[in-house]
């Protein structure tokens, strides 16, 4: 595959593998992202992996010019194949579907003329994968969830969706980390942390993990929790 | 200790923020005007990336239980010790008890308050830097509060002795600045209207002619609706040559993003690491910290500028800010 270069800005480079999303576009940026983190380049402070795309941020204020930044990818990358896809992990992330966790669940199945258990049979029986992680500190995005339980944004977003709660968009399905704004369909929480800033990685999931969503009850739920207080 | 008697809007602990970390979608963030906090930090014989306060519009008061070494820059929004007008960027030796506190904003937008010695709250993720949407760093990862107590580190030996020969000679005087400061030259000019360069966004060429005219010369008001994470830009309506979709990317501090809607977004320090609006145009890094001390109502006019002169600025004010490094250290030095 041709990698394209252009700048954005004074401090970034972004390099493009393809046009659309696809398995070897997904494959080829998780080799590229892969090859500058080991290369350790000097003066490369920040690498943004998307669908197509790797963004590597750089100081220009040291005197690193666009010009010999792109030259040195360029030879870096020269000889790039895509990442196999053996190498990622599967995570499975619990989750505690509907009732105050997930109010939009029956939203989500009148709109697709199924009933509540059909959604969580349907969400948690796909396995998903993280294409990348971006928006909010540890949020993946995430690829695979079937059409049949698609549902539209809301039309006025809440204020405030809690951390950890499992929501749908369109043909999206995604955890949001941290509390935040958002239109999405929610349809349940995990009492897992995605955004774990006291650690070295601080993101549960890393692009080409595969995730899978693993039904709990309410008393799992309130252990899981529990527990995760305890260990803090 | 600093101890804060009123907290002011939007003040926070800011260093120069967290890189590193945007693959993991934390974003790098820091203080929206990092010329202002880089000086101030020289001001008082600090480190550049040495924590700073940053407060927006109206500030903080705030108590120094201990004799202190500050420096105020950025934004003029009448700081005043006693009633007493505190002059900024230079160095301003403070009698323990004293409070400074802030008045009407004259220009600018945010003012930087830096203590020699930095403030000292913990590192997250190697940065002192709040963040508040993700609730890490500075204080408990939020904006500061009425009876909140900022650590301060160690000054270094030079800003000590500098402190203590001023103020043995400041009678009963609950503050003295010295008598020199950074040269006019350095000190940044905030107007209501402001020529920031520009370069060519990755989608620019998405966008219609009359668009890419209007924008590259127009004018754009900063809307009421501009927070650490972005501005919102009133003028002209920006429009794409035929409808197109861009899948989410990479995002930096100066893009300037356009939604669907076709008013622009120019993204700051907060701004997320990714987004799927095109990007048409992207601020040149080096009139960022103009950018930031624009108030809500004030005028932007884009330049167009190439990434090499855009670069070649960047290292200019690096080269400046060693120089400014160097004579401030021999002045803290000489007394």
């Amino acid at each position: 595959m041709e990698l394209k270069f252009h700048p954005l800005g004074d401090g970034a480079i972004v390099v493009t593998a393809g046009d659309s999303i696809s398995e070897e576009s997904t494959a080829f940026v998780r080799a590229i992202a892969e090859r500058i983190n080991h290369e350790k380049i000097r003066g490369v402070t920040d690498i943004i992996q998307a669908y197509v795309t790797v963004t590597v941020c750089y100081e220009a204020e040291a005197g690193i010019t666009y010009k010999e930044m792109e030259k040195k990818l360029r030879e870096i990358l020269s000889d790039i194949s895509p990442a196999g896809k053996e190498e990622g992990r599967i995570v499975e992330i619990p989750v505690c579907y509907g009732g105050d966790f997930g109010p939009d669940l029956s939203f989500v199945a009148e709109h697709n003329g199924l009933t509540e258990e059909e959604v969580i049979r349907i969400h948690s029986g796909n396995t998903y994968d993280v294409k990348m992680i971006g928006f909010a500190p540890g949020f993946p995005f995430l690829g695979g969830m079937d059409e049949r339980i698609a549902a539209p944004r809301r039309s006025s977003p809440r204020l405030e969706i809690p951390a950890r709660t499992v929501g749908i968009a369109g043909a999206q399905t995604g955890v949001y980390p941290i509390g935040t704004p958002g239109g999405w369909q929610l349809i349940g929480r995990t009492p897992v942390e995605l955004f774990l800033p006291q650690e070295e990685i601080p993101s549960l999931l890393r692009p080409g993990d595969q995730v899978r969503f693993k039904p709990i009850s309410t008393e799992e739920y309130e252990k899981m929790e529990a527990d995760r207080h305890a260990y803090y | 200790m600093l101890i804060i008697d009123k907290p002011g809007l939007q003040t926070s602990v800011q260093d120069l923020g967290r890189p590193g970390f945007q693959q993991y979608g934390v974003v790098a963030g820091g203080a929206m005007d990092p010329y202002a906090h880089r000086v101030a930090n020289l001001l008082v014989g600090n480190s550049q990336n040495c924590a700073t306060i940053e407060a927006a519009l109206a500030g903080p008061t705030i108590r120094f239980e201990t004799d202190s070494l500050i420096a105020l820059a950025g934004g003029d929004l009448s700081p005043n010790i006693d009633g007493k007008p505190v002059p900024m960027w230079r160095p301003v030796a403070v009698k323990a008890g004293a409070v400074l506190a802030f008045g009407m904003a004259v220009s600018g937008c945010r003012v930087y308050v830096a203590v020699a010695g930095g403030i000292d709250v913990p590192e997250v993720m190697g940065s002192r830097s709040t963040y508040t949407k993700a609730r890490i760093g500075g204080l408990d990862g939020r904006c500061l509060e009425k009876g909140d107590r900022l650590p301060v580190g160690n000054p270094s030996v030079h800003a000590k002795q500098w402190t203590a020969t001023v103020l043995s000679q400041a009678g009963d005087k609950q503050f003295c600045a010295a008598d020199w400061s950074v040269s006019d030259d350095l000190i940044p000019l905030y107007g209501k209207e402001a020529e920031i360069r520009m370069m060519r966004g990755p989608q620019h060429h998405w966008f219609d002619e009359e668009s890419l005219a209007a924008f590259f010369g127009g004018i754009f008001t900063v809307s009421s609706e501009s927070d650490r994470m972005g501005y919102r830009l009133k003028g002209d309506t920006l429009r794409l040559s035929e409808p197109r979709e861009l899948l989410s990317e990479g995002v930096v501090a100066g893009a300037v993003q356009v939604p669907s809607g076709g008013s622009p977004i120019l993204l700051m320090a907060d701004r997320q690491t990714t987004g799927g609006y095109p990007k048409i145009g992207q601020a040149a890094a080096v009139d960022l910290p103009i950018v930031a001390q624009m108030q809500p109502g004030a005028k932007l006019r884009f330049k167009e500028v190439s990434v090499e002169e855009a670069q070649q600025q960047l290292t200019q004010q690096k080269k400046q800010l060693s120089e400014l490094k160097l004579s401030i250290e021999l002045k803290l030095k000489g007394v």
